[in-house]
């Protein structure tokens, strides 16, 4: 039998799927999707002076991840974290390049902190008092497959509870026509290694060369292919259905073979 | 932890092409830190530049992944013949199940700097940039399997300067779990204006060769590198040293600044004494973080005399090769396999004056001695702390 791990809850943010509860039926399949911009989001769990501060992107991570969290029993310093993004923050990306563009080459230290691919990972485990191993990965439109197989392994190889939040915000304008990503995009799994009284569903995973799994409705469809991290939509959609079954997300060269047992 | 084996590595950096340069000036006690002159830069520091970059040329069929980062990328696979030996693994392996895991912290993004100053009028971005294949953050990882042919797992890890020491953990993990059988895991990082104008921004950049542990030292020179390990089971390679144990943690603290006790750098390094199942009086050397920032040596030497005292030799390499950033944990665990192999624990190069408040024992004089069991630490921007146990062969 392959190794097991369990989803204890699930977050998300995008458009028209402001939370996970207010998201259920639209990803059920039991009320029609409809994509209305994301309202602005404030992270509650960061100091009020950093809430004013951080960037979009930081944002993006921090809304799916507290949500995700809301309804989970592990407190959230004990949780290792993934934190997965096939672009990162492109609006720091394009502030500092036409800083350095400019004659004067004058950068903002904020935003060459904010710069690094691990800032939600940073701004995270600083909000939550987390000291547990925490790391931030890209793989372009496999994100987030790769960041389901890291976390499986930290969960079932290294015995810890696991954060995984795979986010891609709307590229910054700028750099759209060479990325096109035209909406934003989030979610969270807090993913254990043991079965727990909140266990929504059993996981297990295998690479294999079966093609992608896609998404009858045409709008879910079009989210799932406009943002590498909505590569994840036909997972979530079964979880929101609790459905027993399997997906088939990409991940590089293969796809990565997820079953789900509710 | 079952240890994996390193059956080859290789490593570029401002010391030269290779191991054999990297062994000569390690021996020589030769910086490859020089005055700055990258692309128009007018900042007085020193910078660690990787020989002959810019005249690397990709192959036919690659020009679309063509930028600094992944010519440096190119140029490391090339040496010490790491290319056909990561071919071969391929070949032996079935590309499929060979996995790739590479570390960065800022990809091709000097492309993107080329790109921005050839703007048009109405700030639309050049035809001849490649976002995707340059500078988006997974793109040194796809490189690479484009060039060696693996097509087994594949990712980035961009944890600012910790990146490419936790490649080495990706890597156990995908094995263990039974994603790859191999893995080539490695790091580049390469000179860009970001990283000289930001941490010249927030008032780390020595405008001297970097000192570490000195008591004037005062701030890192920047350094590029690139360099590459293939790790197999032990029970499928018979040669090469052995990656002990792993240990990651979270400061918990600041974006951009180290906890001042150093709690997550001590609990990295437990971390991987633990899945080593070792003692601290086991390890023969450490190779320090150290990039000679004040407050980076300070906190580094907490957490090493909390866990080891001061017994343990120990030293920061950055004051040859530079603070390569992304590209730290793989060099220095490079340049660990090399001190290993020359059984002298290295000096700390560019240290005059060893500042009186630290009290860790960082060597002065290079130091033949025992060196079975090497530690290796990188902690990056974030918090992010990594920490590896290397071990000699037999």
């Amino acid at each position: 039998m392959k190794p097991t791990l369990y989803v204890e809850s699930v977050g998300i943010a995008a458009p028209g799927l402001p939370d996970w509860p207010r998201s259920i039926a639209a990803l059920a399949g039991a009320a029609p999707y409809q994509p209305q911009p994301l309202e602005a989001y404030s992270p509650t769990l960061l100091p009020p002076n950093e809430r004013r501060r951080v960037t979009q992107v930081v944002r993006l991570a921090f809304r799916s991840s507290e949500d995700a969290l809301a309804r989970s029993s592990i407190p959230a310093a004990a949780l290792a974290t993934v934190f997965a993004s096939s672009e990162g923050d492109t609006d720091v990306v394009h502030r500092i390049n036409v800083a350095l563009a400019q004659s004067a080459r004058s950068l903002s230290p904020t935003d060459f902190h904010n710069s690094v691919h691990n800032a939600p990972a940073g701004y995270w485990s600083i909000a939550v008092g987390s000291k547990q191993p925490s790391t931030s990965l890209a793989a372009f439109d496999g994100t987030f497959a790769a960041a389901l197989n890291e976390a499986a392994a930290l969960a079932l190889g290294d015995g810890l509870d696991v954060l995984a939040t795979t986010y891609d915000m709307a590229m910054t304008p700028a750099l759209a026509l060479k990325r096109p990503i035209p909406e934003p995009f989030a979610s969270a799994l807090v993913l254990t290694r043991q079965r727990t009284a909140r266990t929504i569903a059993a996981l297990s995973l295998a690479e294999t060369q079966e093609p992608l799994t896609v998404i009858h409705d045409p709008a879910l469809e079009a989210l799932r292919r406009c943002n590498p991290s909505a590569r994840a939509l036909p997972l979530l959609r079964m979880l929101a259905r609790r459905a027993s079954g399997t997906v088939h997300l990409p991940a590089g060269g293969s796809s990565l073979s997820v079953t789900v047992a509710a | 932890m079952k240890p994996l084996r390193i059956s080859h590595y290789t490593v570029t950096s401002a010391l030269g092409l290779g191991r054999a340069a990297h062994a000569a000036a390690l021996s020589a006690e030769r910086t490859g830190l020089a005055p700055q002159a990258f692309d128009g830069c007018t900042l007085a520091t020193f910078t660690g530049t990787a020989p002959d970059v810019d005249a690397v040329k990709l192959r036919a069929g690659d020009e679309a992944w063509d930028c600094r980062n992944n010519r440096l990328a190119l140029l490391g696979l090339q040496q010490d013949g790491f290319l056909d030996v990561a071919r071969d693994a391929c070949a032996r392996y079935g590309s499929g199940r060979v996995g790739v895991f590479m570390g960065t912290s800022t990809s091709g993004l000097h492309e993107t700097e080329l790109a921005y100053r050839d703007r048009s009028v109405d700030g639309a971005l050049p035809a001849w940039y490649d976002y995707v294949h340059t500078h988006s953050p997974c793109s040194s990882a796809h490189f690479v399997q484009q060039v060696v042919g693996a097509r087994g797992p594949a990712h980035v890890t961009s944890t600012a300067c910790s990146s490419s020491a936790k490649v080495f953990a990706s890597a156990h993990r995908a094995m263990r779990a039974g994603l790859c059988d191999a893995a080539i895991v490695g790091g580049v990082d390469s000179l860009c204006l970001l990283t000289l104008y930001g941490f010249n921004a927030l008032q780390l950049v020595s405008p001297e060769p970097c000192r570490p542990a000195d008591a004037k030292r005062n701030g890192i020179s920047i350094g590029e590198a690139a360099g590459y390990a293939l790790v197999e089971w032990p029970e499928s390679a018979a040669r090469g040293a052995l990656v002990l144990g792993y240990g990651e943690s979270s400061d918990a603290h600041h974006m951009s600044a180290p906890e001042p006790e150093g709690r997550g750098a001590h609990a990295a390094m437990a971390a991987a004494l633990e899945r080593a199942g070792l003692a601290p009086s086991d390890i023969d050397y450490i190779n320090l973080h150290g990039t000679a920032t004040r407050a980076n040596d300070a906190s580094e030497d907490k957490a090493v005399m909390a866990l080891f005292g001061a017994a343990t030799p120990c030293s920061s390499t950055k004051g040859w090769t530079g603070h390569t950033l992304g590209a730290a944990g793989i060099v220095e665990a490079a340049l660990s396999l090399l001190a290993i192999d020359q059984g002298v624990a290295p000096r700390s190069l560019n240290t005059i004056e060893k500042d009186p408040a630290l009290q860790a024992n960082v060597l002065l004089q290079a130091r033949p001695q025992r060196m079975h069991r090497v530690l290796s630490n990188s902690f990056g921007f974030g918090g992010s702390n990594c920490s590896l146990v290397l071990g000699a062969e037999s």
